[in-house]
């Protein structure tokens, strides 16, 4: 009990001040002197506490297999086409996940030969892409296996995430978290921010941009000739132009874009760079069109239709809706993200203005501040002495779990904040099993030393196994548990293992050492 | 306060016959479930935003909220759910909550009607802080919660099994589950919204009342070993006065932590605060009134078979 190796002792201050080195960054700023090897993390201030925005986004699936299945018909006809041969009622089936076809009489073998080489390999897996298969009744069905769909949305919540940082980066905010959580969902937290819809849009827009040749034979009507499509105008949704269906030139082929102000009309406007593929086509569908209009389609709506006045050769060109200043930068901003690959839905939003957090901060802060003083005032008025150390151990509990968050990078709440005191309040229950255990041994008559030694060391048992049962529990919901509830459990285990080492080791040292310097003829008990 | 200890709850050689009460704290704890089970069914919990999905938005009103004025320009809009509820101290504070859209769009189409209704009836009213849950989330996180605390019950009657005998870990287990249906009947009695937050207050709660079942557990293990010809009901007994000090004094001691928070801690503490005042008292006399009859109930022959207990005086 009493006897402490120097390298022991050397070990537990170490551990004790490493608590306190790595918690330091949540009280003061990082100071140039700090080497750039050691980490310097703090634990995040959760939404309540800091005032921001949490974003949970669905990527839209059904959007991507309809995208998928329109391509696979695409790609159908023209295998069929090149091969020459006839086919009947092709259309995509979204239930099953496949395309129907019906091939003419006699050709269905070298349909079926054809249609095989659609199915591609990658190396990742060993299945292909689509498998061809012929019914009883003659048609032939190319299904989308299960497993390339995942793979595909997988792929579209990669890209995602990577346009959603490249927009948010653009947008000015500070620290944004954006990570994939599951099959298809996507979290943003955006800390501090006082204009979340600004953001909302940001992230929600497809911004899908094509060029499409207005048809200006069409009838002004409500049903769009064959090839054409009608498209609301984005100043005046009832107002809707027919446009070719075929896109003349897609937004895919942008180079950069740039918001800048008209200096003849003085008007916000939005530059763009095509890349030559695209100058290539928007030459020569200038050139073709010259005197006729031209659409300029964002997500299905049109954002103008200017005339042609002349072939536009350069690769670039400008976009004049009525913008603000606003409007305009967003857009160019988006246009040089890039475009989403499926629609994103906004699923669960939390959005905290500064105005709440400072109220509820204040009497959160007293309460869990007076709850740490009775836990501390409770030790002393019940054990004393012995009540003392405990508290001190609790202090430096309460630093070794904040420097454990902090390297974890957790994010802390209110309520997260009570759990932690009350897992303090739980802590001091090692404490007061060493304590009644000692004041046992005394009352059996024994002498301090052997007291202390047999409390400690009988208390040692309870402890561990009070304090593995909870531990395993909680694993367990870390384990199984949803997001939330594994970030508490995270918390609850970190508080357990501290509470361990501080409650058991660090007031045994500290006991030790006062006992050594004192020899007290009976303990305080 | 300084040096000695100023205070203690029992005296030393407290003799409290626990195990007296046993048909009593099992029927009482019999009688309080059950009952929190029907309440669970009707009128059930009063589920929070987590868990019902829908939107909340909390503002704050430059004068006095004018509640009419709120409710027809929300109804106006379209928002013939739109629900209205004052909060904080003083009279600005509005809470408007929608009932759960079909779709996410039609979720942020609420909200932006919700917003312009605002903007109207109360110009230069503030938002303070939107939430918007859709319902499919809110069903995936309650199942997968449930499960892991099943899995998490599982691992804690595993562990003591382990440990100790299988009585102690089905006593243990048994009385977690008692406990954990009264606050689910508590919380539908004071309507604290079931949320993630209150979950984690009862999975807290479930640590807390574990701990001191095998605390109460393990002092009646160390005396098994040391009497080996007392009854088993004075040996519980005795096991429970000996550790009473310790009991009371972890369990003053978490109280006394919650308290400030459950009083002053605002609305964002003070639900968590309540479920844990509540799963403290619980949680600790359950620990004597259920878990240990449970466990002289199933160990009284298995656990003492070398000994014959004497037979109970009859008068």
């Amino acid at each position: 009990m009493l006897y402490f190796s120097r390298a022991k002792t050397f070990g537990i201050l170490l551990l004790c001040g490493l608590g306190i080195l790595l918690s330091l960054p949540n009280l003061a700023a990082r100071p140039g002197f700090w080497p750039s090897v050691l980490p310097w993390n703090q634990v995040h201030l959760g939404l309540d506490l800091s005032g921001g925005s949490y974003l949970l986004l669905q990527i839209d699936t059904k959007a991507i297999q309809t995208q998928d299945l329109n391509a696979l018909v695409d790609q159908t006809r023209q295998t069929l086409r090149q091969a020459q041969l006839g086919y009947t009622g092709l259309h995509a089936d979204p239930a099953n996940d496949q395309v129907l076809l019906h091939p003419l009489d006699g050709q269905a073998p070298q349909a079926l030969a054809a249609l095989k080489k659609l199915a591609t390999y990658t190396p990742s897996s060993s299945s292909p892409s689509v498998t061809v298969t012929q019914a009883a009744d003659g048609s032939i069905a190319i299904a989308v296996p299960h497993a390339t769909q995942a793979a595909r949305n997988s792929q579209a919540v990669d890209q995602a995430i990577t346009i959603i940082q490249r927009r948010i980066d653009g947008s000015g905010v500070l620290n944004p978290s954006i990570a994939r959580q599951g099959a298809d969902q996507i979290v943003v937290q955006l800390p501090g921010i006082s204009d979340p819809d600004r953001v909302k849009t940001l992230i929600g827009t497809t911004a899908h941009m094509t060029f499409q040749m207005v048809d200006s034979a069409a009838a002004p009507s409500t049903v769009a000739p064959p090839g054409d499509e009608l498209l609301p105008m984005t100043g005046n949704p009832g107002q809707k132009l027919a446009v070719y269906s075929t896109v003349a030139v897609d937004g895919a082929n942008l180079e950069n874009a740039q918001a800048s102000t008209d200096p003849q009309t003085g008007q916000w406007v939005v530059n763009f760079t095509l890349n030559s593929i695209g100058a290539r086509e928007f030459a020569d569908t200038t050139t073709a069109n010259v005197g006729k209009l031209f659409a300029i389609v964002l997500d299905g709506k049109i954002i103008e239709a200017p005339v042609i006045r002349e072939p536009i050769t350069g690769g670039s060109g400008q976009i004049s809706g009525s913008f603000t200043a606003q409007s305009a930068t967003d857009l160019a901003l988006l246009l040089r993200a890039g475009a989403l690959p499926a629609p994103l839905n906004i699923v669960e939003e939390q959005s905290v203005g500064p105005e709440l957090g400072a109220d509820a901060i204040r009497n959160g802060a007293l309460a869990l501040g007076a709850g740490f003083v009775f836990v501390l005032a409770f030790m002393a008025v019940f054990y004393g002495l012995f009540g003392w150390f405990a508290n001190i151990a609790l202090v430096m509990n309460l630093v070794l779990m904040l420097a454990i968050l902090s390297v974890m990078g957790a994010t802390l709440t209110l309520p997260g904040m009570a759990g932690i005191l009350l897992t303090l309040g739980m802590a001091v229950d090692a404490n007061v099993l060493i304590n009644e255990r000692v004041r046992e041994e005394v009352k059996n008559g024994r002498k301090p030393l052997a007291a202390l030694e047999a409390g400690y060391k009988r208390a040692y048992g309870t402890i561990i196994d009070s304090n593995v049962t909870t531990l395993l529990a909680h694993i367990t919901l870390f384990i199984f548990g949803s997001p939330p509830v594994r970030g508490f459990a995270v918390t609850i285990c970190a508080g357990i293992i501290t509470t361990i080492f501080t409650a058991t080791v660090l007031v045994r040292l500290i006991t030790s050492r006062w006992y050594i310097s004192r020899r007290p003829a009976t303990l305080p008990v | 306060m300084f040096y000695r200890p100023m205070f203690r709850f029992v005296p030393d050689g407290t003799k409290i016959r626990f195990m007296n009460g046993r048909f009593a704290g099992l029927i009482i704890s019999a009688v309080l479930s059950t009952a929190s089970i029907l309440l669970f069914f009707y009128p059930g919990l009063n589920l929070g935003l987590d868990f019902r999905g829908g939107v909340v938005l909390q503002v704050e009103t430059p004068q006095t909220a004018d509640f009419p004025a709120l409710r027809a320009a929300l109804s106006a809009a379209g928002l013939k759910d739109a629900a209205l509820q004052s909060f904080g101290a003083g009279h600005n504070g509005v809470l408007i909550s929608l009932e759960s859209r079909d779709s996410a769009a039609q979720t942020q189409t609420a909200i932006t009607e919700a917003q312009t209704a605002l903007a109207q009836a109360a110009p230069g009213s503030k938002i303070l802080s939107t939430q918007a849950i859709g319902a499919s989330v809110s069903h995936q996180l309650f199942t997968q919660g449930l499960e892991a605390l099943g899995l998490s019950f599982v691992m804690i009657l595993a562990y003591i099994w382990f440990r100790f005998e299988w009585q102690f870990a089905v006593g243990a287990v048994a009385t977690l589950v008692l406990d954990t249906t009264k606050t689910i009947g508590f919380m539908v009695l004071t309507r604290i919204p079931f949320d993630l937050v209150t979950i984690a207050a009862i999975l807290t709660i479930i640590g807390y009342s574990t701990n001191d079942k095998v605390v109460v557990y393990d002092r009646v293990r160390e005396n098994l070993r040391k009497y080996k010809t007392l009854p088993l009901r004075e040996l519980i007994d005795l096991s429970i006065n000996e550790t009473l000090n310790r009991t009371l004094g972890t369990s003053g001691t978490v109280f006394l932590a919650a308290l400030p928070l459950a009083l002053f801690g605002g609305a964002a503490l003070s639900g968590f605060a309540w479920i844990m005042l509540f799963g403290i008292v619980v949680g600790t006399s359950s620990s004597i009134f259920i878990a240990a009859p449970i466990l002289l109930f199933l160990g009284e022959h298995r656990l003492r078979r070398s000994a014959t207990p004497p037979k109970v005086k009859t008068t």
